[in-house]
């Protein structure tokens, strides 16, 4: 089934501050959807480590926005587009308590958990791209 | 030759004020109800002494120049007086940008020659529009002083530590738990514990809008050091999404007592201190 995209925002993060006003644009869209309180809650917090990584590991970077409908459903994509260092690699920074800095390491392996569509791209130098999809009742 | 314009603008100064004073009156957005013409007159006379006066050939192409610095201060004097006066930034820039009008004119005036006339133009332009950028600058820089302060008085007060019960200290936290919020937090909580020789703590988070991992980890950092401090730290305010959430993120809380509200955590506090909280009982009934 094709997935239409209804919606679109862009917002750019370049510092700690930025963070917050994120969170509460997402958190926006996802009320005009009628997501549940404990799906945004899920999907806010997935964006709040996605955004935080961003800027820890690329220093800042754009995160899309988008209601994107797939048949009768409904759903909130985000797209986190850095042009960092890149991840080298993937599967080992998916993995649960893997960290270079120094945090939990569960950043990402725990965004994946909250999401219901997530894929992860990234090239050494070149930069890192994150995709992740909350559908209203996924 | 060259210095001939400033010499001009020197010699007809009291013309050039005049002009100028004739442009802010025409002025529509003129605000004769926040200044008095007379104190508009004194305040442009003092500009424009300072600008002439300091105008040399050297000068005239170099705002930055420290010949121009009694400029610079008597417009942010301006700009900051303007603005508590209850001006706007664009009615200030506008004051300022209005003398460029007079000045010009009286160019046009004396000088003939089209090309002289055209590079004098250009020169006294610039310069006045950088002054016009000073206004700007201090406007701004006098707000965001505004906006430094009013940040560290939330800081302060956004953190409270509330002795609740002898031995028992709540802190509420109230919005996003960054890392410099945290060692405030901390920071503050440890300095009470000894302060008040308390043994337990309640963090409060119900004014936490998420819990992401950066802000389990301070949290888990913030336990461990009231651990290290001889002191239990209990954790409130666990609503229903948040714990699924953490759950989801695989964030092991199980080393810390959590709890759903601040009451259970007072309730479970009293036990560690084998206190008991019971009804007064009615000294007629046990009578009767």
């Amino acid at each position: 089934m094709t997935m239409l995209t209804l919606n679109k925002d862009t917002m750019a993060v370049v510092k700690e501050q930025d963070v917050v006003p994120l969170r509460n644009r997402v958190k926006e869209y996802a009320t005009k959807i009628g997501m549940g309180l404990v799906n945004q809650t899920k999907l806010i917090t997935a964006a709040s480590e996605l955004v935080r990584n961003m800027l820890k590991y690329a220093k800042g970077g754009k995160v899309f926005i988008e209601v994107v409908s797939k048949g009768r459903e409904n759903g909130i994509r985000l797209v986190f587009e850095d042009k960092g260092p890149g991840i080298s690699d993937v599967a080992l920074a998916m993995k649960d308590g893997y960290s270079t800095g120094k945090s939990l390491g569960l950043g990402l392996p725990g965004a994946r958990r909250l999401v219901s569509e997530f894929d992860i791209q990234s090239t050494p130098g070149k930069g890192t791209t994150v995709t992740v999809i909350k559908w209203k009742n996924g | 030759m060259k210095n001939e314009s400033i010499k001009i603008l020197q010699k007809r100064k009291k013309a050039i004020l005049e002009l100028w004073m004739k442009n802010q009156l025409a002025e529509e957005g003129l605000r004769d109800d926040l200044m008095n013409n007379e104190d508009l007159r004194v305040q442009s006379e003092e500009l424009l002494d300072a600008l002439l006066n300091n105008l040399s050939d050297d000068t005239v192409g170099d705002a930055e120049s420290s010949q121009f610095d009694t400029v610079t201060d008597i417009l942010a004097g301006i700009s900051v007086s303007r603005a508590r006066q209850g001006f706007s930034p664009r009615e200030t820039g506008v004051y300022v940008f209005s003398l460029k009008d007079a000045l010009l004119e009286t160019l046009q005036q004396e000088i003939k020659d089209p090309v002289i006339l055209y590079a004098q133009s250009l020169k006294i332009s610039k310069l006045i529009d950088s002054f016009g950028i000073v206004t700007f600058e201090t406007f701004i820089k006098g707000r965001e002083e505004v906006i430094l302060r009013q940040t560290d008085e939330i800081a302060e007060i956004s953190t409270p530590v509330i002795r609740v019960w002898d031995g028992i200290l709540a802190l509420p936290i109230i919005g996003t738990l960054d890392s410099s919020r945290t060692q405030i937090v901390m920071e503050n909580l440890l300095q009470e514990i000894v302060e008040s020789g308390s043994s337990i703590a309640i963090l409060d988070i119900s004014g936490v809008p998420a819990v992401d991992s950066l802000v389990a980890q301070h949290l888990i950092k913030t336990v461990s050091a009231t651990r290290l401090m001889g002191a239990e730290c209990i954790i409130s305010g666990i609503r229903p999404e948040i714990a699924q959430t953490v759950v989801h993120l695989g964030i092991d809380l199980s080393q810390i007592i959590t709890k759903a509200s601040l009451a259970s955590a007072l309730r479970t506090a009293y036990t560690m201190l084998q206190l008991e909280v019971v009804k007064k009982r009615r000294f007629e009934k046990e009578n009767a």
